[in-house]
């Protein structure tokens, strides 16, 4: 086999092979190359970044952008802001996702294909975004920390994600022998089919945990205190508005530092904005394409 | 049914959540017909018939939203759709696992990077004065340029920073339809003697072919609905001439010019073009080919 696909390949197919390879190193690297910027521009000091020195290795390495990110009092607050919206708001996503897919995913659940009916019409059309900012606001939500979870509690495509595996991972037999036991449907959900159904349950954690920490627009039109306001808004003011503490600014003298110290803090910022999601990415990879691919092929 | 009582007990809190945040904003959505008064409510404001429409296609913005957003809508599907396909039909031709599975590690990882990091690294490298992009412009001896303020980049910028964002993450489908070939295709390609570039074309295409057109299918029923946060949040004064689209525009006028009736309503006409343009293509599917959404 081996022998065969390596002397008797004809030449066609070898540059066909050789531009296939050369394709995907230049996607890999044009990939690669702007995170890697980014993390040694974070590296090194104030003026090696704005005198467009690091094209590669951090130059003059120093920790100067990760230590005015630290004294920023708003940076963090709004990051412990977000860990609590993260986590809290993924606690109520799962719960009412499991509570929702688990009984659609049952034969005998009586209305079921009712249930999906309503819930597929969700996907297709919504009321837009000021019809719900009117009802969230009607509900007394606003500048409120229910407003960065109540109104995402539940995405209907994770519903239908856990449906299916539901569906095709837990025996129907498995039920009815709980069943003729005398155990409760709830018994039978908490005991039997949540322990079997951790990759399902990482996949639901993972993507939900992702919108929340990524989110900015619902901070954005739903709060209005500071004190509330998620990392997002934060690197959002200090990013791409470029607004940053008017007392950092004391004396003319000290701009120019200043200047160099506020576009290193960037690279900086967005390392420590990235990296909690980035770093849990590679153990939890393999749940993450099966969940991709339930969603998208049985949906 | 009694048998079974707890778990329709269970739904009922996931199903009040769709109705309170879900269907209540859509019998909300009549207010596009009405001259919503906070006090009265959604369904107590007085009725103004087709007016809010009548004024949006009136405004001398229409044409320049409704061509910005469609233009941005099909530059990112022209670009943005096959990208994906690419990367997994090159991926697939890939023998050697370990390079295989860098690429797709790799390439998937910028998923994850919220919208807010990505505008701010765009605009990092694109600023004439600290990114490298700016540093590759000088070396070709070419002018600083500024990129975010030239209103003829912007589309190219957002569809470009979106394929470098999403394509890892649109390939996963494709490669797992391609995992799903007969390889018994293969085996018959290779006795006729097909060259590597012959099997793509004749059997890995056709094979992604039910996967792709139902993603088609759903990218062109979104198609007004252009990446808004991400547009909004690259916007600038100097580039709203192709910056502004439609979402946009309704948040700034709806939210923040708290003009609630006149923005839901080019919300609506928004949503109506979607669905017109889904149930279109959808159509078209289904008489072409088998594959379609129903």
């Amino acid at each position: 086999m081996f022998r065969a696909s390596a002397i008797k390949e004809p030449p066609g197919d070898r540059v066909f092979l050789l531009l296939v390879y050369a394709f995907l190193t230049i996607v890999l690297l044009s990939v690669l190359y702007p995170l890697v910027y980014i993390l040694s521009s974070s590296f090194s000091s104030p003026q090696a970044v704005i005198s467009g020195r690091v094209w590669l290795l951090p130059v003059e390495p120093s920790l100067a952008g990760y230590k005015a990110i630290f004294d920023n009092p708003q940076v963090v607050t709004g990051y412990a802001n977000s860990i609590f919206y993260t986590f809290f708001g993924v606690l109520i996503n799962v719960c009412l996702t499991v509570m929702l897919a688990y009984p659609l995913s049952k034969s005998t659940f009586y209305g079921r294909s009712l249930i999906m009916v309503i819930l597929v019409i969700t996907m297709m059309f919504s009321g837009g975004l000021i019809p719900t900012y009117l009802t969230v606001k009607k509900l007394g939500l606003i500048d409120t920390r229910w407003a960065m979870m109540l109104p995402v509690a539940l995405a209907v495509w994770q519903v239908i994600i856990a449906r299916t595996f539901f569906q095709s991972n837990i025996p129907k037999e498995l039920g009815e022998a709980a069943e003729l036991d005398g155990c409760s449907d709830l018994g039978f959900l908490w005991r039997v089919v949540l322990p079997l159904s951790k990759p399902i349950l990482a996949v639901l954690v993972l993507m939900y945990a992702v919108g929340h920490w990524n989110a900015y627009f619902d901070a954005l039109i739903y709060l209005k205190s500071p004190d509330l306001f998620p990392l997002q808004i934060i690197l959002r003011n200090i990013l791409i508005l470029n607004s940053i503490d008017a007392s950092m600014m004391v004396d003319a003298n000290k701009m120019a530092a200043m200047q160099g110290l506020r576009d290193l803090l960037k690279f900086s910022l967005i390392v420590v904005a990235t990296v909690p999601v980035l770093a849990i990415y590679p153990f939890v990879q393999k749940y993450f394409v099966q969940g991709i691919m339930i969603g998208s092929l049985k949906g | 049914m009694k048998r079974h009582w707890q778990l329709y007990l269970l739904v009922l809190l996931p199903l009040a959540y769709i109705v309170i945040f879900k269907y209540v904003p859509m019998y909300g959505a009549q207010i596009a017909f009405r001259d919503f008064s906070p006090i009265k409510g959604f369904s107590g404001s007085d009725w103004v018939g087709m007016k809010n429409f009548a004024d949006f296609v009136q405004t001398p913005n229409f044409w320049l939203l409704i061509k910005n957003t469609l233009l941005i809508s099909l530059y990112s599907l022209a670009i943005g759709f096959p990208a994906p396909i690419v990367l997994a039909l090159a991926l697939n031709e890939v023998r050697s696992a370990r390079f295989k599975k860098t690429v797709q590690m790799v390439t998937f990882a910028p998923y994850f990077i919220s919208t807010v990091v990505m505008v701010s690294m765009i605009i990092l490298f694109l600023s004439p004065r600290l990114g490298f992009i700016d540093l590759i412009v000088r070396s070709l001896g070419m002018e600083s340029i500024n990129f975010m303020g030239v209103p003829h980049y912007f589309r190219s910028i957002f569809v470009w920073s979106n394929v470098w964002q999403g394509i890892g993450y649109g390939a996963v489908i494709y490669l797992a339809a391609l995992a799903g070939v007969n390889p018994d295709l293969y085996e018959a390609a290779k006795v006729d003697g097909a060259s590597r570039f012959q099997k793509v074309l004749h059997i890995d295409i056709p094979g992604i072919m039910p996967a792709a057109t139902i993603l088609l299918i759903l990218n062109i029923g979104q198609m007004m609905n252009v990446g808004f946060e991400k547009i909004y949040l690259m916007q600038n004064p100097l580039n709203t001439s192709t910056s502004e689209v439609i979402s946009t525009y309704v948040y700034k006028i709806g939210l923040l010019g708290a003009n609630f009736s006149f923005s839901a309503a080019v919300d609506l006409f928004n949503s109506v073009i979607n669905l017109t343009l889904l149930l279109t293509v959808n159509y078209i599917a289904r008489r072409v080919s088998e594959n379609s959404l129903w």
